[in-house]
Protein backbone atom coordinates (compact mmCIF):
# COMPACT_ATOMS: atom_id res chain seq x y z
CA UNK A 1 0.00 0.00 0.00
CA UNK A 2 1.25 3.32 -0.76
CA UNK A 3 0.83 6.22 1.36
CA UNK A 4 2.37 8.98 -1.11
CA UNK A 5 2.50 9.01 -4.10
CA UNK A 6 3.99 11.55 -5.81
CA UNK A 7 3.88 11.99 -9.89
CA UNK A 8 5.07 14.97 -12.35
CA UNK A 9 4.54 17.98 -9.66
CA UNK A 10 5.10 21.26 -11.19
CA UNK A 11 4.92 24.27 -9.69
CA UNK A 12 5.95 27.78 -10.27
CA UNK A 13 6.06 31.12 -8.33
CA UNK A 14 6.44 33.70 -10.83
CA UNK A 15 9.35 33.47 -12.24
CA UNK A 16 10.79 31.06 -10.03
CA UNK A 17 10.61 27.38 -10.96
CA UNK A 18 10.01 25.33 -7.37
CA UNK A 19 9.42 22.14 -8.65
CA UNK A 20 9.89 20.88 -12.15
CA UNK A 21 8.51 17.30 -12.01
CA UNK A 22 8.90 15.75 -8.69
CA UNK A 23 7.95 12.12 -8.36
CA UNK A 24 8.51 9.79 -5.93
CA UNK A 25 6.32 7.50 -4.00
CA UNK A 26 5.88 6.38 -0.32
CA UNK A 27 4.76 3.04 1.12
CA UNK A 28 2.52 3.00 4.41
CA UNK A 29 4.26 2.62 7.42
CA UNK A 30 7.64 4.12 5.79
CA UNK A 31 10.05 7.03 7.64
CA UNK A 32 10.57 8.80 4.08
CA UNK A 33 13.20 11.27 3.83
CA UNK A 34 13.48 14.40 1.55
CA UNK A 35 17.01 15.37 1.39
CA UNK A 36 18.60 18.62 -0.52
CA UNK A 37 19.68 21.81 0.16
CA UNK A 38 17.93 25.22 0.75
CA UNK A 39 15.60 26.03 -2.04
CA UNK A 40 15.44 22.63 -4.07
CA UNK A 41 11.81 22.27 -3.18
CA UNK A 42 11.90 20.47 -0.70
CA UNK A 43 8.93 22.35 1.54
CA UNK A 44 7.06 23.11 -1.68
CA UNK A 45 6.62 19.57 -2.35
CA UNK A 46 5.32 19.31 1.19
CA UNK A 47 3.52 22.13 1.01
CA UNK A 48 1.53 20.82 -1.74
CA UNK A 49 1.26 17.64 0.30
CA UNK A 50 -0.30 19.10 3.16
CA UNK A 51 -3.17 21.20 0.48
CA UNK A 52 -1.48 24.41 1.55
CA UNK A 53 -0.78 24.62 -1.77
CA UNK A 54 -2.03 24.08 -5.29
CA UNK A 55 0.18 22.24 -8.11
CA UNK A 56 0.80 23.74 -11.33
CA UNK A 57 0.58 20.38 -13.39
CA UNK A 58 1.30 16.96 -11.72
CA UNK A 59 -1.10 14.69 -9.60
CA UNK A 60 -0.30 13.65 -5.66
CA UNK A 61 -2.60 11.28 -3.80
CA UNK A 62 -2.34 11.34 0.38
CA UNK A 63 -3.26 8.46 2.37
CA UNK A 64 -5.26 7.73 -1.24
CA UNK A 65 -6.85 11.08 -1.44
CA UNK A 66 -6.06 13.43 -4.45
CA UNK A 67 -4.94 16.91 -3.08
CA UNK A 68 -6.58 19.21 -5.13
CA UNK A 69 -9.87 17.02 -5.54
CA UNK A 70 -10.37 16.13 -1.99
CA UNK A 71 -8.70 18.44 0.60
CA UNK A 72 -10.54 18.18 3.27
CA UNK A 73 -9.86 14.44 3.13
CA UNK A 74 -6.51 14.51 2.96
CA UNK A 75 -6.21 17.50 5.98
CA UNK A 76 -7.97 14.56 8.18
CA UNK A 77 -5.50 12.16 7.11
CA UNK A 78 -2.53 14.10 7.57
CA UNK A 79 -0.12 16.08 10.69
CA UNK A 80 1.48 18.72 9.29
CA UNK A 81 4.57 20.34 11.32
CA UNK A 82 6.06 23.45 9.96
CA UNK A 83 9.57 24.61 9.17
CA UNK A 84 8.93 27.53 12.18
CA UNK A 85 6.61 26.68 15.23
CA UNK A 86 3.50 26.74 14.36
CA UNK A 87 2.03 26.42 17.90
CA UNK A 88 -0.03 29.88 19.44
CA UNK A 89 2.77 30.95 22.09
CA UNK A 90 0.17 32.95 24.09
CA UNK A 91 -1.70 29.84 24.94
CA UNK A 92 -0.83 27.06 27.11
CA UNK A 93 0.32 23.42 25.73
CA UNK A 94 -2.30 21.37 26.35
CA UNK A 95 -4.87 24.49 24.88
CA UNK A 96 -2.78 24.21 21.96
CA UNK A 97 -3.61 20.32 21.47
CA UNK A 98 -6.86 20.74 22.89
CA UNK A 99 -7.88 23.21 20.13
CA UNK A 100 -5.80 21.24 17.43
CA UNK A 101 -7.96 18.50 17.88
CA UNK A 102 -11.40 20.29 18.36
CA UNK A 103 -10.86 21.57 14.72
CA UNK A 104 -10.29 17.84 13.52
CA UNK A 105 -13.50 17.22 14.84
CA UNK A 106 -11.86 15.50 18.06
CA UNK A 107 -14.03 16.28 21.34
CA UNK A 108 -14.78 15.15 25.18
CA UNK A 109 -13.06 12.82 26.60
CA UNK A 110 -11.48 10.56 24.12
CA UNK A 111 -9.81 14.36 22.95
CA UNK A 112 -8.55 15.03 26.75
CA UNK A 113 -7.18 11.42 27.00
CA UNK A 114 -5.83 11.84 23.56
CA UNK A 115 -4.03 14.90 24.68
CA UNK A 116 -3.02 13.95 28.30
CA UNK A 117 -1.20 10.59 26.76
CA UNK A 118 0.76 12.82 24.05
CA UNK A 119 2.10 15.40 26.20
CA UNK A 120 3.00 12.42 28.46
CA UNK A 121 4.72 10.87 25.23
CA UNK A 122 6.78 13.98 24.20
CA UNK A 123 7.76 14.59 28.05
CA UNK A 124 5.94 18.14 28.25
CA UNK A 125 3.37 16.13 31.04
CA UNK A 126 4.96 19.09 33.67
CA UNK A 127 4.94 21.99 31.47
CA UNK A 128 1.58 21.21 30.23
CA UNK A 129 -0.39 23.99 31.56
CA UNK A 130 2.38 26.72 31.46
CA UNK A 131 2.07 29.16 28.35
CA UNK A 132 4.38 28.50 25.26
CA UNK A 133 6.58 31.83 25.69
CA UNK A 134 8.23 29.86 28.29
CA UNK A 135 9.23 26.63 26.63
CA UNK A 136 12.22 26.14 25.17
CA UNK A 137 13.20 25.63 21.48
CA UNK A 138 13.11 22.05 22.04
CA UNK A 139 9.89 21.98 24.08
CA UNK A 140 8.38 24.10 21.21
CA UNK A 141 9.33 21.88 18.60
CA UNK A 142 7.79 18.62 20.60
CA UNK A 143 4.66 20.49 21.18
CA UNK A 144 4.40 20.99 17.35
CA UNK A 145 5.37 17.30 16.65
CA UNK A 146 1.78 16.65 18.75
CA UNK A 147 0.25 18.89 17.26
CA UNK A 148 0.35 17.34 14.13
CA UNK A 149 -0.36 14.13 15.76
CA UNK A 150 -3.54 15.03 18.16
CA UNK A 151 -5.99 13.26 15.76
CA UNK A 152 -4.23 10.30 15.04
CA UNK A 153 -3.39 10.52 11.41
CA UNK A 154 -1.81 7.93 8.81
CA UNK A 155 0.82 10.08 7.64
CA UNK A 156 2.90 12.92 9.19
CA UNK A 157 4.72 15.73 6.96
CA UNK A 158 7.80 16.98 9.04
CA UNK A 159 9.32 19.98 7.35
CA UNK A 160 12.39 20.73 9.26
CA UNK A 161 12.08 19.00 11.97
CA UNK A 162 15.58 19.79 14.15
CA UNK A 163 16.18 22.95 12.29
CA UNK A 164 17.50 25.48 14.88
CA UNK A 165 17.75 23.25 17.68
CA UNK A 166 21.14 22.48 19.38
CA UNK A 167 22.63 19.36 18.95
CA UNK A 168 21.47 17.94 22.86
CA UNK A 169 17.98 18.78 21.53
CA UNK A 170 18.07 17.41 18.23
CA UNK A 171 18.98 14.15 19.61
CA UNK A 172 16.35 13.64 22.00
CA UNK A 173 14.08 14.76 19.05
CA UNK A 174 15.58 11.65 17.17
CA UNK A 175 14.44 9.38 19.82
CA UNK A 176 11.37 11.12 20.08
CA UNK A 177 10.62 10.36 16.13
CA UNK A 178 11.77 6.77 16.05
CA UNK A 179 9.28 5.70 19.23
CA UNK A 180 6.89 7.70 17.55
CA UNK A 181 7.43 5.90 14.35
CA UNK A 182 6.87 2.01 16.03
CA UNK A 183 4.36 3.17 18.03
CA UNK A 184 2.08 5.13 16.36
CA UNK A 185 2.34 3.20 13.15
CA UNK A 186 2.75 5.93 11.06
CA UNK A 187 3.86 6.94 7.49
CA UNK A 188 6.13 9.99 7.91
CA UNK A 189 7.63 12.22 5.07
CA UNK A 190 10.80 14.51 6.46
CA UNK A 191 12.33 17.50 4.86
CA UNK A 192 16.13 18.12 6.09
CA UNK A 193 19.33 19.47 4.98
CA UNK A 194 21.32 17.59 7.67
CA UNK A 195 22.72 14.30 6.11
CA UNK A 196 23.22 12.71 9.27
CA UNK A 197 19.33 12.73 9.97
CA UNK A 198 18.47 11.66 6.79
CA UNK A 199 20.93 8.30 7.58
CA UNK A 200 19.72 8.26 11.20
CA UNK A 201 15.62 8.32 10.66
CA UNK A 202 14.72 7.36 7.00
CA UNK A 203 14.06 3.93 5.88
CA UNK A 204 14.43 5.57 2.68
CA UNK A 205 15.18 8.83 1.16
CA UNK A 206 15.42 11.16 -2.38
CA UNK A 207 18.04 13.63 -2.90
CA UNK A 208 15.63 16.41 -4.60
CA UNK A 209 17.86 19.28 -6.36
CA UNK A 210 16.47 22.05 -8.29
CA UNK A 211 12.84 21.31 -8.21
CA UNK A 212 13.41 17.32 -9.26
CA UNK A 213 14.41 13.93 -7.13
CA UNK A 214 18.14 12.94 -8.74
CA UNK A 215 18.01 9.82 -6.79
CA UNK A 216 15.72 7.64 -4.47
CA UNK A 217 16.71 4.39 -2.03
CA UNK A 218 17.45 3.59 1.47
CA UNK A 219 20.74 5.14 2.63
CA UNK A 220 22.74 2.25 2.41
CA UNK A 221 21.32 1.66 -1.62
CA UNK A 222 22.97 4.99 -2.04
CA UNK A 223 26.45 4.15 -0.42
CA UNK A 224 26.96 1.88 -2.79
CA UNK A 225 25.58 3.00 -5.47
CA UNK A 226 29.33 5.32 -5.36
CA UNK A 227 31.92 3.34 -6.31
CA UNK A 228 35.08 3.88 -4.56
CA UNK A 229 36.15 5.38 -1.61
CA UNK A 230 36.46 8.86 -0.17
CA UNK A 231 39.55 11.02 0.50
CA UNK A 232 39.29 13.61 2.74
CA UNK A 233 42.17 16.09 2.66
CA UNK A 234 42.22 19.15 5.08
CA UNK A 235 44.31 21.95 3.62
CA UNK A 236 46.85 23.93 5.70
CA UNK A 237 45.84 27.13 4.12
CA UNK A 238 43.35 28.87 1.77
CA UNK A 239 43.57 27.95 -1.86
CA UNK A 240 41.29 25.82 -2.32
CA UNK A 241 40.01 26.31 -5.42
CA UNK A 242 43.71 25.48 -7.26
CA UNK A 243 43.85 22.13 -4.94
CA UNK A 244 40.22 21.20 -6.56
CA UNK A 245 41.23 21.55 -10.37
CA UNK A 246 44.77 19.80 -9.42
CA UNK A 247 42.91 16.57 -7.86
CA UNK A 248 40.12 17.03 -10.03
CA UNK A 249 42.44 16.44 -12.83
CA UNK A 250 44.60 13.15 -11.21
CA UNK A 251 43.86 9.79 -12.69
CA UNK A 252 41.57 7.25 -10.64
CA UNK A 253 40.10 10.60 -9.54
CA UNK A 254 36.35 10.63 -10.05
CA UNK A 255 35.21 13.80 -8.67
CA UNK A 256 36.50 16.20 -6.30
CA UNK A 257 34.99 19.42 -4.55
CA UNK A 258 36.49 21.81 -1.83
CA UNK A 259 34.23 22.84 0.80
CA UNK A 260 36.37 25.33 3.29
CA UNK A 261 39.17 24.02 3.45
CA UNK A 262 38.37 20.57 3.31
CA UNK A 263 38.65 18.71 -0.07
CA UNK A 264 36.89 16.11 -0.25
CA UNK A 265 37.57 13.50 -3.26
CA UNK A 266 36.36 10.16 -4.22
CA UNK A 267 38.81 7.84 -6.04
CA UNK A 268 38.91 4.11 -7.01
CA UNK A 269 41.53 3.10 -4.68
CA UNK A 270 42.54 5.25 -1.72
CA UNK A 271 45.54 3.55 -0.87
CA UNK A 272 46.97 4.28 -4.50
CA UNK A 273 45.30 7.74 -4.84
CA UNK A 274 47.02 9.36 -1.41
CA UNK A 275 50.48 9.38 -2.39
CA UNK A 276 49.64 11.18 -6.25
CA UNK A 277 47.29 13.34 -4.60
CA UNK A 278 49.68 14.71 -1.90
CA UNK A 279 52.65 14.75 -4.57
CA UNK A 280 50.75 16.59 -6.94
CA UNK A 281 49.58 18.99 -3.75
CA UNK A 282 52.94 19.54 -2.69
CA UNK A 283 54.15 20.20 -6.70
CA UNK A 284 51.99 23.48 -6.35
CA UNK A 285 53.32 24.18 -2.70
CA UNK A 286 50.10 23.46 -1.38
CA UNK A 287 50.42 22.03 1.87
CA UNK A 288 48.31 19.70 3.72
CA UNK A 289 46.94 19.37 7.42
CA UNK A 290 45.76 15.84 7.46
CA UNK A 291 44.45 13.15 5.08
CA UNK A 292 41.66 10.62 5.53
CA UNK A 293 39.98 8.19 3.85
CA UNK A 294 36.39 6.56 4.54
CA UNK A 295 33.62 4.25 2.73
CA UNK A 296 30.94 6.59 0.62
CA UNK A 297 29.15 8.62 3.20
CA UNK A 298 25.99 10.18 2.48
CA UNK A 299 27.53 13.46 2.33
CA UNK A 300 29.23 12.40 -1.12
CA UNK A 301 26.37 10.95 -2.19
CA UNK A 302 24.87 14.39 -1.65
CA UNK A 303 27.56 15.97 -3.21
CA UNK A 304 27.84 13.34 -5.99
CA UNK A 305 24.49 13.75 -7.29
CA UNK A 306 23.58 17.83 -6.50
CA UNK A 307 27.08 18.30 -7.73
CA UNK A 308 25.95 16.44 -11.16
CA UNK A 309 22.58 17.88 -10.86
CA UNK A 310 23.94 21.67 -10.71
CA UNK A 311 25.90 21.19 -14.12
CA UNK A 312 23.42 19.43 -16.12
CA UNK A 313 21.01 22.14 -15.24
CA UNK A 314 23.21 25.04 -16.43
CA UNK A 315 23.24 23.53 -19.82
CA UNK A 316 19.73 23.09 -20.05
CA UNK A 317 19.03 26.62 -18.52
CA UNK A 318 20.90 27.51 -21.45
CA UNK A 319 19.50 26.09 -24.18
CA UNK A 320 15.92 25.96 -22.88
CA UNK A 321 15.39 29.71 -20.89
CA UNK A 322 17.98 31.54 -22.79
CA UNK A 323 18.79 34.47 -20.55
CA UNK A 324 17.11 33.39 -17.04
CA UNK A 325 18.84 36.12 -15.66
CA UNK B 1 -22.32 26.31 8.06
CA UNK B 2 -22.66 24.59 11.51
CA UNK B 3 -19.23 23.48 11.05
CA UNK B 4 -18.29 27.50 10.30
CA UNK B 5 -19.96 28.02 13.13
CA UNK B 6 -18.52 25.86 15.68
CA UNK B 7 -14.92 26.78 14.40
CA UNK B 8 -15.59 30.43 14.48
CA UNK B 9 -16.57 29.64 18.46
CA UNK B 10 -13.18 27.14 19.24
CA UNK B 11 -11.45 30.16 17.66
CA UNK B 12 -12.74 32.64 19.11
CA UNK B 13 -12.42 31.14 22.20
CA UNK B 14 -8.31 30.64 21.79
CA UNK B 15 -8.75 34.85 21.11
CA UNK B 16 -10.40 35.66 23.96
CA UNK B 17 -8.51 33.13 26.61
CA UNK B 18 -5.07 34.43 24.97
CA UNK B 19 -6.50 38.01 25.95
CA UNK B 20 -7.51 37.48 29.23
CA UNK B 21 -4.35 36.32 30.56
CA UNK B 22 -2.78 39.61 29.96
CA UNK B 23 -6.50 41.81 30.46
CA UNK B 24 -3.93 44.64 30.85
CA UNK B 25 -4.03 45.60 27.49
CA UNK B 26 -7.74 46.46 28.12
CA UNK B 27 -6.69 48.66 30.13
CA UNK B 28 -4.02 49.84 28.44
CA UNK B 29 -6.09 50.35 25.80
CA UNK B 30 -8.51 52.68 27.59
CA UNK B 31 -5.50 55.32 28.38
CA UNK B 32 -6.06 57.41 25.22
CA UNK B 33 -10.12 57.46 25.38
CA UNK B 34 -9.72 58.22 29.15
CA UNK B 35 -7.30 61.21 28.18
CA UNK B 36 -9.96 62.52 25.54
CA UNK B 37 -12.82 62.37 27.98
CA UNK B 38 -11.13 63.76 30.97
CA UNK B 39 -8.63 65.95 29.80
CA UNK B 40 -10.07 67.40 26.49
CA UNK B 41 -13.64 67.11 27.99
CA UNK B 42 -12.16 69.65 30.70
CA UNK B 43 -9.94 71.27 28.09
CA UNK B 44 -12.94 72.23 25.59
CA UNK B 45 -16.07 72.29 28.28
CA UNK B 46 -17.34 76.06 26.98
CA UNK B 47 -17.70 74.85 23.37
CA UNK B 48 -21.16 74.29 23.97
CA UNK B 49 -21.79 77.93 24.53
CA UNK B 50 -20.82 78.56 20.92
CA UNK B 51 -23.14 80.46 18.48
CA UNK B 52 -24.82 78.34 16.26
CA UNK B 53 -25.00 75.47 19.11
CA UNK B 54 -26.16 72.49 17.78
CA UNK B 55 -25.07 70.18 20.65
CA UNK B 56 -28.56 69.20 22.46
CA UNK B 57 -26.85 69.83 25.87
CA UNK B 58 -24.79 72.05 27.49
CA UNK B 59 -22.78 69.59 29.22
CA UNK B 60 -20.04 68.65 26.59
CA UNK B 61 -19.08 65.75 28.05
CA UNK B 62 -22.59 64.54 27.97
CA UNK B 63 -21.77 65.03 24.27
CA UNK B 64 -18.68 63.77 23.77
CA UNK B 65 -18.96 60.24 25.74
CA UNK B 66 -20.88 58.63 23.40
CA UNK B 67 -18.60 59.41 20.32
CA UNK B 68 -15.50 58.34 22.28
CA UNK B 69 -16.83 54.83 22.69
CA UNK B 70 -17.28 54.98 18.91
CA UNK B 71 -13.88 56.60 18.68
CA UNK B 72 -11.93 53.91 20.49
CA UNK B 73 -13.62 51.26 18.91
CA UNK B 74 -12.83 52.50 15.78
CA UNK B 75 -9.16 53.16 16.28
CA UNK B 76 -8.97 49.74 17.74
CA UNK B 77 -10.84 48.23 14.83
CA UNK B 78 -7.83 49.75 12.59
CA UNK B 79 -5.40 47.76 14.57
CA UNK B 80 -6.77 44.92 14.86
CA UNK B 81 -5.18 43.36 11.61
CA UNK B 82 -1.98 43.49 13.69
CA UNK B 83 -3.07 40.04 15.62
CA UNK B 84 -3.64 38.44 12.13
CA UNK B 85 -0.05 39.11 10.85
CA UNK B 86 1.14 38.02 14.46
CA UNK B 87 -0.20 34.84 13.40
CA UNK B 88 1.08 34.62 9.67
CA UNK B 89 4.65 35.71 10.69
CA UNK B 90 4.98 32.64 13.65
CA UNK B 91 3.35 29.74 11.29
CA UNK B 92 0.16 29.40 12.98
CA UNK B 93 -1.99 30.13 9.92
CA UNK B 94 -0.58 27.77 7.96
CA UNK B 95 -0.86 25.12 10.56
CA UNK B 96 -4.18 25.81 11.12
CA UNK B 97 -4.54 25.93 7.15
CA UNK B 98 -3.48 22.03 6.81
CA UNK B 99 -6.11 21.20 8.98
CA UNK B 100 -10.36 20.83 7.99
CA UNK B 101 -10.75 24.33 9.73
CA UNK B 102 -13.56 26.38 8.35
CA UNK B 103 -11.49 29.02 6.46
CA UNK B 104 -14.21 31.93 6.82
CA UNK B 105 -13.83 31.10 10.97
CA UNK B 106 -10.26 31.87 11.33
CA UNK B 107 -11.12 35.31 9.55
CA UNK B 108 -14.40 36.00 11.33
CA UNK B 109 -12.97 35.02 14.47
CA UNK B 110 -10.32 37.96 14.52
CA UNK B 111 -13.44 39.97 13.66
CA UNK B 112 -15.42 39.22 16.57
CA UNK B 113 -12.67 39.59 18.94
CA UNK B 114 -12.22 42.79 18.29
CA UNK B 115 -15.67 43.71 18.22
CA UNK B 116 -15.84 42.11 21.50
CA UNK B 117 -12.86 44.01 23.21
CA UNK B 118 -14.76 47.48 21.99
CA UNK B 119 -17.70 46.32 23.87
CA UNK B 120 -16.15 45.77 26.43
CA UNK B 121 -13.83 48.88 26.57
CA UNK B 122 -17.11 51.09 25.69
CA UNK B 123 -19.29 49.74 29.05
CA UNK B 124 -15.91 50.30 30.97
CA UNK B 125 -15.75 54.35 29.18
CA UNK B 126 -19.66 54.69 29.81
CA UNK B 127 -19.41 53.52 33.57
CA UNK B 128 -16.48 56.26 33.86
CA UNK B 129 -18.82 58.77 32.03
CA UNK B 130 -21.59 57.88 35.09
CA UNK B 131 -18.93 58.92 37.28
CA UNK B 132 -18.78 62.02 35.89
CA UNK B 133 -22.17 62.50 35.94
CA UNK B 134 -23.47 61.74 32.24
CA UNK B 135 -26.71 60.63 31.87
CA UNK B 136 -28.14 58.48 29.03
CA UNK B 137 -31.67 59.93 28.21
CA UNK B 138 -32.78 56.29 27.03
CA UNK B 139 -31.55 54.61 29.81
CA UNK B 140 -30.66 50.54 29.46
CA UNK B 141 -31.72 50.70 25.87
CA UNK B 142 -29.09 53.24 25.12
CA UNK B 143 -26.53 51.84 26.60
CA UNK B 144 -27.37 48.81 24.43
CA UNK B 145 -27.66 51.11 21.64
CA UNK B 146 -24.20 52.43 22.50
CA UNK B 147 -22.20 49.50 22.41
CA UNK B 148 -23.94 48.02 19.64
CA UNK B 149 -23.39 50.50 17.70
CA UNK B 150 -19.57 50.62 19.00
CA UNK B 151 -19.58 46.75 18.06
CA UNK B 152 -20.55 47.71 14.42
CA UNK B 153 -18.12 50.78 14.17
CA UNK B 154 -15.47 48.38 15.05
CA UNK B 155 -16.34 45.05 12.94
CA UNK B 156 -16.76 47.42 9.81
CA UNK B 157 -13.50 48.92 10.22
CA UNK B 158 -11.79 45.36 11.61
CA UNK B 159 -13.18 43.53 8.08
CA UNK B 160 -10.91 46.34 6.53
CA UNK B 161 -7.69 45.51 8.89
CA UNK B 162 -7.87 42.14 8.40
CA UNK B 163 -8.07 42.09 4.32
CA UNK B 164 -5.40 45.21 4.44
CA UNK B 165 -3.32 42.84 7.04
CA UNK B 166 -3.52 39.55 4.51
CA UNK B 167 -2.52 42.04 1.39
CA UNK B 168 0.34 43.72 3.02
CA UNK B 169 1.42 41.14 5.63
CA UNK B 170 3.91 43.00 7.07
CA UNK B 171 4.02 45.20 10.72
CA UNK B 172 5.27 48.34 9.72
CA UNK B 173 3.18 49.10 6.19
CA UNK B 174 0.07 47.70 8.99
CA UNK B 175 1.15 50.98 10.93
CA UNK B 176 1.41 52.96 8.38
CA UNK B 177 -1.97 52.26 6.54
CA UNK B 178 -3.74 52.57 10.15
CA UNK B 179 -2.80 55.81 10.31
CA UNK B 180 -3.58 57.05 6.62
CA UNK B 181 -6.87 55.91 7.44
CA UNK B 182 -7.74 56.67 11.51
CA UNK B 183 -7.07 60.23 11.79
CA UNK B 184 -8.31 61.40 8.73
CA UNK B 185 -11.87 59.59 9.34
CA UNK B 186 -11.53 60.92 12.45
CA UNK B 187 -11.62 64.52 11.99
CA UNK B 188 -14.03 64.14 9.33
CA UNK B 189 -16.57 63.44 11.91
CA UNK B 190 -18.57 64.87 14.68
CA UNK B 191 -17.02 63.21 17.48
CA UNK B 192 -15.48 66.55 19.32
CA UNK B 193 -17.75 69.20 17.80
CA UNK B 194 -21.56 69.72 16.62
CA UNK B 195 -22.10 69.26 12.96
CA UNK B 196 -23.23 73.57 12.83
CA UNK B 197 -19.91 74.47 14.06
CA UNK B 198 -17.99 72.45 11.22
CA UNK B 199 -17.17 74.20 7.56
CA UNK B 200 -19.77 73.17 5.18
CA UNK B 201 -17.31 70.59 2.79
CA UNK B 202 -16.47 68.71 6.61
CA UNK B 203 -20.37 68.49 6.60
CA UNK B 204 -20.25 66.84 3.45
CA UNK B 205 -17.72 64.80 3.79
CA UNK B 206 -18.70 63.37 7.45
CA UNK B 207 -22.13 62.26 5.96
CA UNK B 208 -20.56 59.61 4.18
CA UNK B 209 -17.80 58.89 6.52
CA UNK B 210 -18.90 55.68 8.51
CA UNK B 211 -17.45 56.99 11.57
CA UNK B 212 -19.72 59.55 11.74
CA UNK B 213 -22.72 56.96 11.59
CA UNK B 214 -21.59 55.25 14.32
CA UNK B 215 -20.89 58.99 16.30
CA UNK B 216 -24.65 59.67 15.72
CA UNK B 217 -26.19 56.40 16.54
CA UNK B 218 -24.64 56.70 20.31
CA UNK B 219 -25.28 60.77 20.54
CA UNK B 220 -28.82 60.31 19.36
CA UNK B 221 -29.66 57.67 22.57
CA UNK B 222 -27.32 59.56 25.30
CA UNK B 223 -29.20 63.22 24.31
CA UNK B 224 -33.01 64.55 24.79
CA UNK B 225 -35.06 64.07 21.37
CA UNK B 226 -33.61 61.06 20.56
CA UNK B 227 -34.57 60.03 16.42
CA UNK B 228 -35.14 56.54 16.31
CA UNK B 229 -35.23 56.65 12.47
CA UNK B 230 -31.34 58.26 12.05
CA UNK B 231 -30.08 56.00 14.69
CA UNK B 232 -31.92 52.75 12.56
CA UNK B 233 -31.06 53.87 9.49
CA UNK B 234 -27.25 54.78 10.60
CA UNK B 235 -26.72 51.27 12.53
CA UNK B 236 -28.41 49.57 9.07
CA UNK B 237 -25.90 51.45 7.04
CA UNK B 238 -22.97 50.12 9.54
CA UNK B 239 -24.05 46.28 9.41
CA UNK B 240 -23.99 46.59 6.09
CA UNK B 241 -20.33 47.51 5.68
CA UNK B 242 -19.50 45.66 8.38
CA UNK B 243 -21.15 42.52 5.88
CA UNK B 244 -19.03 43.97 2.91
CA UNK B 245 -15.48 44.22 4.85
CA UNK B 246 -16.28 40.90 6.12
CA UNK B 247 -16.65 39.51 2.87
CA UNK B 248 -13.45 41.64 1.96
CA UNK B 249 -11.09 39.62 4.10
CA UNK B 250 -12.68 36.75 3.24
CA UNK B 251 -11.57 37.24 -0.36
CA UNK B 252 -7.88 38.52 0.35
CA UNK B 253 -7.58 35.25 2.64
CA UNK B 254 -8.29 33.58 -0.35
CA UNK B 255 -5.62 35.34 -1.83
CA UNK B 256 -2.96 35.04 0.62
CA UNK B 257 -4.23 30.90 0.33
CA UNK B 258 -3.04 31.27 -3.33
CA UNK B 259 0.59 32.69 -2.84
CA UNK B 260 1.88 30.29 -0.46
Amino acid sequence: MEAIVVDELQKQYGRVRALQGVTFAVRAGEVFGLLGPNGAGKSTTVKVLATLTKPDSGRAEVAGYDVVRDPNAVRRAIGYVPQSSGVDRDATGRENLMLQGRVQGMGGRTLEARVAELLELLGLAEAADRVVRGYSGGMKRRLDVGLGLVHRPQVLFLDEPTTGLDPEARASMWEELERLAEGESLTILLTTHYMEEADELADRLAIVSRGRVVVEGTPEQLKQSLRGEAVEVELADGRGSEAEAVVAALEGVLEASIDGRRLRSRVASGARAIPFILSALEAEGISVESVTTHRPSLDDVYLHYTGREFAAEDEQGRSVGGGRR
Amino acid sequence: MTLAIRHTWFMVGRQLRNLMREPIWIALLLVQPMVWLLLYGQLFKRVTHLPGGGFGTTSYITFLAPAIVIMNAFFGATWSGMAMISDLDRDVLPRFLATPVSRISLVVSQILRSALIAVIQGAIILLVSLALGVRVHTALIGWVVVLVAAALMNAAFAGLSQGIALLVRKEATMIAIANFIGLPLFFLSTTLISIRQIPHWMRIAAKFNPVNWGVISAREVVLRGTDWASVGLHLGLLFALSVATAAFATWTFRAYQRTI
